[in-house]
């Protein structure tokens, strides 16, 4: 079954792009992005093996 | 009208210089900077407040962005939040535009274990009842180092590690490790156990691009996965329409072992785009596609009657 051929792919489509956006909003919200940019600018020593 | 066979045979060739040009030039670009690789250090700009869309250690020096499967155990692994909406937010986006598409053409380790795969030796074709079972290893490995371990062996603190990171990824060893450990001497003195554990890793996955095409890719990563799931409905997409006269000439040129047209959104589908050239009837569409199946036949029934006086 193929189920691009139903209109309600499309809905849950654009639903779940909907949904996605409002996580990502709520997420820099809540300064997760400052935990994300702590990380990356740091040598991840667990990253490399060495932790 | 079907196409020739060298009509076929030159816009694969063409596709596959495409394609490989894309993903050299996103490699490049998603590791720019370059200088860091001469004094061992990573790129510490605001580019690194967002997760890329593909498998790339933040901790490589050129890394000009985060790993979205480093950041998405990072944030979790901090005191404050358990589950990070930012960073599922941002795979869930880039899975759902474009699915596996970033494998196939953007992924650097991915592109380095296509080149591996290159070397001229004899190649493996796993029996595909193995493969069909191998494949479920990546989301084996996504539950349980991925998601579950930041979450179950937190300290009283509420903070852990990135155990895929810390026990598997391959790409952080090649991509962050060696370059780091070549340049920085006081990291060289650090080395230890797990370090070996993560080289040997690495020396598997090596042998398994060789001799498999995609070897990582298929079997382990937990990025793959994600993006996989959601390759059935991503608005980036593949459909086979009703003229597909089912030659099979789409499964044998797949190295991913799909059978577009028994499955052309398979979750294993990194959309290179090959099964697309190959079809002899242009069956195959990859883009986003909004038709519906009636719309298809009726599209099919038009191609076939202008078709006609030829």
């Amino acid at each position: 079954m193929n189920i691009f051929n139903k209109k309600s792919t499309y809905i849950i489509r654009f639903t779940l792009l909907v949904l996605i956006l409002f996580m990502i909003g709520y997420g820099i919200m809540r300064s997760e992005v400052l935990i994300v940019l702590q990380n990356a600018i740091n040598i991840c020593l667990d990253c490399i093996g060495i932790g | 009208m079907e196409k020739s066979k060298k009509q076929k045979a030159n816009s694969l060739t063409k596709q596959r210089r495409k394609r490989s040009l894309v993903q050299a030039l996103g490699a490049l670009i998603i590791n720019g900077n370059w200088k860091s690789f001469l004094d061992g250090t990573i790129y510490k700009g605001n580019l690194k407040h967002v997760c890329l869309p593909v498998l790339n250690c933040y901790s490589c020096p050129g890394a000009l962005g985060a790993c979205p499967i480093g950041s998405l155990q990072a944030v979790p692994n901090s005191a404050q939040f358990n589950f990070s909406y930012y960073v599922v937010g941002l795979i869930a986006l880039f899975g759902i535009t474009m699915g596996r598409w970033f494998c196939g053409w953007l992924c650097p380790f991915g592109w380095i274990q296509e080149l591996l795969h290159k070397i001229p030796i004899k190649k493996v074709n796993p029996k595909k009842k193995i493969h069909q079972k191998a494949i479920w290893l990546k989301y084996v490995l996504l539950i349980i180092f991925v998601i579950a371990f930041p979450l179950l062996t937190q300290d009283r603190f509420g903070m852990s590690y990135p155990a895929f990171c810390k026990f598997i990824c391959p790409a952080g060893t090649m991509e962050a490790g060696i370059p780091l450990l070549i340049a920085n001497p006081a990291l060289r003195q650090l080395v230890g156990l797990i370090f070996s554990w993560k080289v040997l890793l690495l020396l598997i996955t090596v042998i398994g691009s060789i001799l498999i095409f995609r070897f990582f890719c298929k079997y382990a990563c937990p990025l793959g996965a994600i993006y996989g799931m959601f390759n059935k409905i991503s608005f980036y997409h593949m459909q086979c329409s009703a003229n597909c006269i089912e030659c099979k000439r789409c499964a044998r040129v797949c190295k991913m072992q799909v059978e577009p047209y028994k499955t052309p959104n398979s979750p294993e589908c990194i959309r290179c785009g090959e099964c697309i050239e190959v079809c002899p009837v242009n069956a195959l569409k990859l883009g986003f596609i909004h038709k519906t199946n009636h719309d298809l036949q009726e599209t099919t029934k038009a191609t076939k009657l202008d078709e006609k006086p030829e």
